[in-house]
């Protein structure tokens, strides 16, 4: 029992890691009916500059302020020089576009700030805790209790401040806010611009734990499934699929991973948004959409 | 052969709760225009969508030559004979208009993939008839010369016949026409209103269509029935819709309408 | 028909048919002949690869570009192609290797059949996790299990008895030139054909209005379930032809997820829905390594470290990509076009949902 109830809450708090990734993509999606490939490429991008910064020499608040001007740079020439130009086009061109923006970005992060593993020391130390006979990492409880920061500072956002109100207003009616005089570039470039914030949160977390290196980017793929099973639309939705593929995760690996030799973990959140997308194609928490001819 | 091609009884529709159809019956004789009338959002488009299996009806019974069907899939519906056009331009935008025609022809394809991909003799037969035919049926619309063009490059007007083309060419038994002459101009209207007139007449074609412009309508359809907030307002030959009060009341200045066209 | 109208002057037919004729067998004697007037290392290194990601792409072109499926899982597919091939050299020697190929080629297609079986309920970039999850399913499979690479130390296939085609060695570069030429010719013709008839039509109907394309007659699940079977059984001969005819030897890696990608930059850069895209888009990626190769020889005198090479060529192919959705969806088979053949105006390919 213990050993099940150690796997299922080291799986959770991973998942909530993966809830933080997945709440980049539905800010973007809400806002601009994006899925956003390139996320994974630029949470690299935030963790790459940030670390490049601080082994240079710069002071911590120094790096993170450079690397959030930077972030908020690139959202605004991807506004400028991808949204904009591919405004009405179909979300498959979209998401094919922004498979060359994880392109563009992994070049240029890499290009400049080279490909190899960099260390990252924020200061927390990856210790186990013991709750009765359970193990639980505090590395994962730190990273979760952030996460849930995090969500806390973005509904304050969208429920308490113009834009926030402006930006649902988008999510639900581009036309209509539109009519209103909402200036939807403007909107988009913020909210490209706080999920780059977010990737960076989820980028430094990450890369605290396993090293600020290229697979970094593939984060983007777990995400995926995440968004299936939890739904393209709600934050809500991207938690609890987090924590779902988490756990998902780290159940299956010990209880049926040893029966197929081992190693399911890279595919078997797919499958299991194989299974979300037959019975409920909107996901968990999304909404549903009626098809018109 | 009975006498009546389509049946609806009681059949209703809801989306997120909200009726679109509400117990609507009606019938639709063989050989007639029927004409759908009501403002916008009175479950015109709903009730073709019900007729073609695009959307399922929660209750009532639609009987389409003397048959019953509870789940009727577009396929399906194409299969058994019933033709569509749309209210937006629904053409297959990156393709010629003889390939979107002959793909109004799918339901008779018989070769398969493997006699495709080799041009096995029953394929290259099939190709060569659905191309006559195609051309056959763009004749018939005056299209000859657009055979080649990629449709979403055509102006709006010639789309809609092109669409008109697609959806008689596998020579359907019924034909739901939903708002053909929809942002015309009068000259393209009387152009278009003739030939369906003239599918009704010379292919005996039935036809259910949805249109706003009561003037063309009360001429053109043989039946008309009038939907106001997913009910019937009122059914029978324009005659009597012309001076049934109901539909006065539902269309002020229809009149007017009226004596423009 | 306003063409009519210009053929009437032109020539009788007789005398413009010898020329042409003649135009055919020259470029058929020069394509044929490619082995002897270039190097091997151009025909090992550049040309027969550069065939295959045509072939490739060839394949994702029918499945993405003509029937609107989008699909990150070709390297999957061109993986089960491979493995397959090799499986059946191993274990059924009598089989030839032309029968080898087009077994693994069905195989591969009945295994993308599969995963297309999801494109009957979902649409648009979420039959992504479909196609991602054969690409990872299949990585993890063919590593997992020895039987698959036949218990070999490194992991890798590479067939015993060399690449032999009906009794005659195949092996030396002209070899693989032609068993790759005529593969490739063989399924190009076959999918030209496929496009130009019902099935190629339905496709492109579901690709531009799914939902009418129903209400038409098309009976759409079945043609996308064609176009996956097809395009995955295409990818798979390219993938054994990968394998074979040009790695040699090959592992799980030879068809990872930057293989999905790149077979997909393909035809958007060579030009999606068009069958001459694949050959424009493989010979663009085939070619621009070189190309960058020489000018930081001769611009930067030479001195650019691998790495930052392989990450400038990225950044130039997203930026590409990007690109070319935004002005042109067809590809550098439109901007390449002779103005004669080209269609009197553009396309537009996924067409903007409506709302």
């Amino acid at each position: 029992m213990s050993l099940f109830l150690e796997t299922l809450i080291g799986g959770v708090l991973a998942g909530t890691l993966y809830a933080l990734v997945a709440i980049g993509f539905v800010l973007i999606y809400k806002a601009s009916g994006v899925f956003n490939y390139a996320q994974g490429s630029i949470l690299l991008f935030g963790a790459l500059a940030f670390v490049s910064l601080k082994d240079a020499g710069v002071p911590v608040a120094g790096a993170l302020a450079i690397t959030v001007g930077l972030l908020i740079v690139t959202a605004i020439a991807i506004e400028r020089l991808l949204l904009r130009p591919l405004t009405n086009r179909s979300p498959l061109t979209l998401f094919m576009a922004t498979l060359g923006l994880s392109y563009v970005a992994e070049g240029v992060a890499q290009g400049f700030m080279g490909s190899q593993v960099r260390a990252l020391d924020l200061g927390i130390e990856d210790l186990p805790m013991f709750l009765g006979d359970i193990m639980i990492s505090q590395f994962d409880l730190i990273a979760a209790g952030v996460a849930a920061l995090l969500v806390i500072a973005l509904s304050l956002l969208f429920n308490r401040t113009r834009i926030g109100i402006q930006l649902r207003g988008v999510a639900n009616d581009t036309l209509a806010a539109l009519s209103l005089g909402i200036d939807i570039n403007r909107i988009w470039q913020i909210v490209w611009a706080v999920a780059g914030l977010v990737g960076l949160v989820s980028g430094l977390l990450w890369g605290a734990r396993q090293g600020v290196q290229f697979s970094l980017s593939l984060v983007v793929l777990k995400a995926l499934p995440v968004l299936i099973i939890g739904g393209f639309t709600s934050i809500a939705g991207a938690i609890v699929g987090g924590v779902v593929v988490g756990a998902g995760e780290s159940l299956a690996e010990t209880y049926i991973g040893p029966f197929l030799g081992g190693g399911i973990t890279p595919w078997f959140a797919y499958a299991l948004a194989l299974v979300f997308l037959f019975i409920r194609p909107a996901g968990l928490l999304g909404e549903r959409q009626i098809e018109r001819v | 052969m009975s006498d009546t091609i389509l049946e609806l009884t009681d059949v209703s529709l809801a989306f997120k709760g909200i009726k679109a159809i509400n117990g609507l019956s009606f019938a639709v004789r063989r050989g007639e225009i029927c004409a759908l009338i009501g403002p916008n959002g009175a479950g015109k488009s709903s009730l073709l969508n019900i007729l073609n299996g695009v959307y399922r009806a929660e209750s009532g019974t639609v009987v389409f030559e003397g048959e019953h069907f509870h789940r009727m899939e577009p396929m399906k519906a194409a299969r058994r004979g019933i033709g569509r056009s749309f209210q937006n331009n629904a053409l297959f935008s990156g393709m010629s208009v003889l390939d979107n025609v002959i793909v109004g022809l799918s339901r008779h394809a018989k070769a398969t993939l493997v006699e495709e991909a080799l041009r096995l003799p029953r394929a290259s037969t099939q190709e060569a008839a659905f191309r006559e035919r195609a051309r056959e049926v763009l004749h018939l619309f005056d299209l000859d010369l657009h055979a080649g063009t990629v449709v979403g490059t055509l102006p709006y007007g010639v789309q809609k016949k092109v669409e008109l083309a697609r959806a008689i060419v596998a020579k359907p038994t019924l034909l739901l026409l939903d708002e053909p002459l929809a942002g015309m101009n009068a000259r393209e209207k009387e152009e278009i209103a003739a030939i369906i007139g003239r599918l009704n007449r010379d292919l005996k074609l039935t036809i259910v269509l949805i249109e706003h412009d009561i003037g063309i309508v009360l001429r053109l359809a043989d039946h008309v029935v009038v939907l106001d907030y997913g009910r019937k307002l009122a059914d029978g030959p324009p005659e009597t819709i012309r001076s049934n009060p109901d539909v006065i009341a539902a269309y002020i200045g229809s009149d007017r309408a009226e004596r423009a066209a | 028909m306003d063409h009519v109208g210009l053929r009437s002057d032109v020539p009788p037919s007789s005398i413009v048919v010898a020329p042409r004729a003649f135009g055919v067998a020259a470029v058929t004697a020069l394509v044929l002949t490619v082995p002897f007037l270039t190097t091997e290392y151009w025909v090992n290194a550049i040309i027969v690869p550069f065939l295959i990601l045509s072939l490739a792409g060839l394949g994702l072109n029918l499945l993405t570009g003509y029937a609107g499926q989008l699909s990150l899982g070709s390297g999957a597919f061109m993986m089960v192609g491979a493995y397959a091939t090799f499986a059946l050299q191993l274990r059924v020697p009598a089989l030839p290797l032309p029968f080898a190929f087009i077994l693994a080629g069905l195989v591969a297609g009945v295994v993308g059949l599969f995963f297309g079986l999801p494109s009957r309920r979902i649409k648009g970039f979420y039959l992504i996790v479909s196609t991602l999850a054969a690409q990872f399913f299949f990585e993890w499979l063919f590593l997992k299990f020895p039987w698959f690479y036949n218990g070999n130390s490194s992991a890798t296939i590479a067939l015993a008895r060399g690449l032999s085609v009906f009794g005659l060695n195949a092996e030396n570069p002209p070899g693989r030139y032609w068993l790759t030429l005529g593969t490739v010719a063989i399924l190009t013709l076959l999918s030209w054909n496929l496009i130009r008839s019902q099935t190629g039509r339905n496709w492109m109907a579901v690709r531009d209005m799914d939902a009418a394309a129903a209400v038409i007659g098309v009976p759409t699940r079945s043609a996308k379930l064609q176009a996956f079977f097809v395009s995955s059984f295409i990818l798979g001969i390219a993938g054994a032809l990968w394998a074979f005819a040009y790695l040699g030897s090959a592992s799980v890696q030879s068809f990872g997820l930057s293989r999905s990608y790149q077979i997909l930059f393909i035809i958007i850069i060579g030009g999606l829905g068009t069958i001459c895209g694949a050959f424009l888009g493989a010979a663009f990626v085939s070619l621009l390594p070189l190309a960058l190769d020489w000018s930081f020889q001769h611009l930067f005198a030479g001195q650019v470290d691998e790495g930052l090479r392989q990450n400038i060529q990225k950044a130039i192919f997203g930026v590409l990509i990007i690109g070319f959705l935004i002005k042109e969806p067809e590809g550098l088979a439109r901007l390449l076009a002779l103005p004669n053949l080209r269609r009197s105006s553009r396309r537009t390919l996924f067409p903007s949902v409506r709302r």
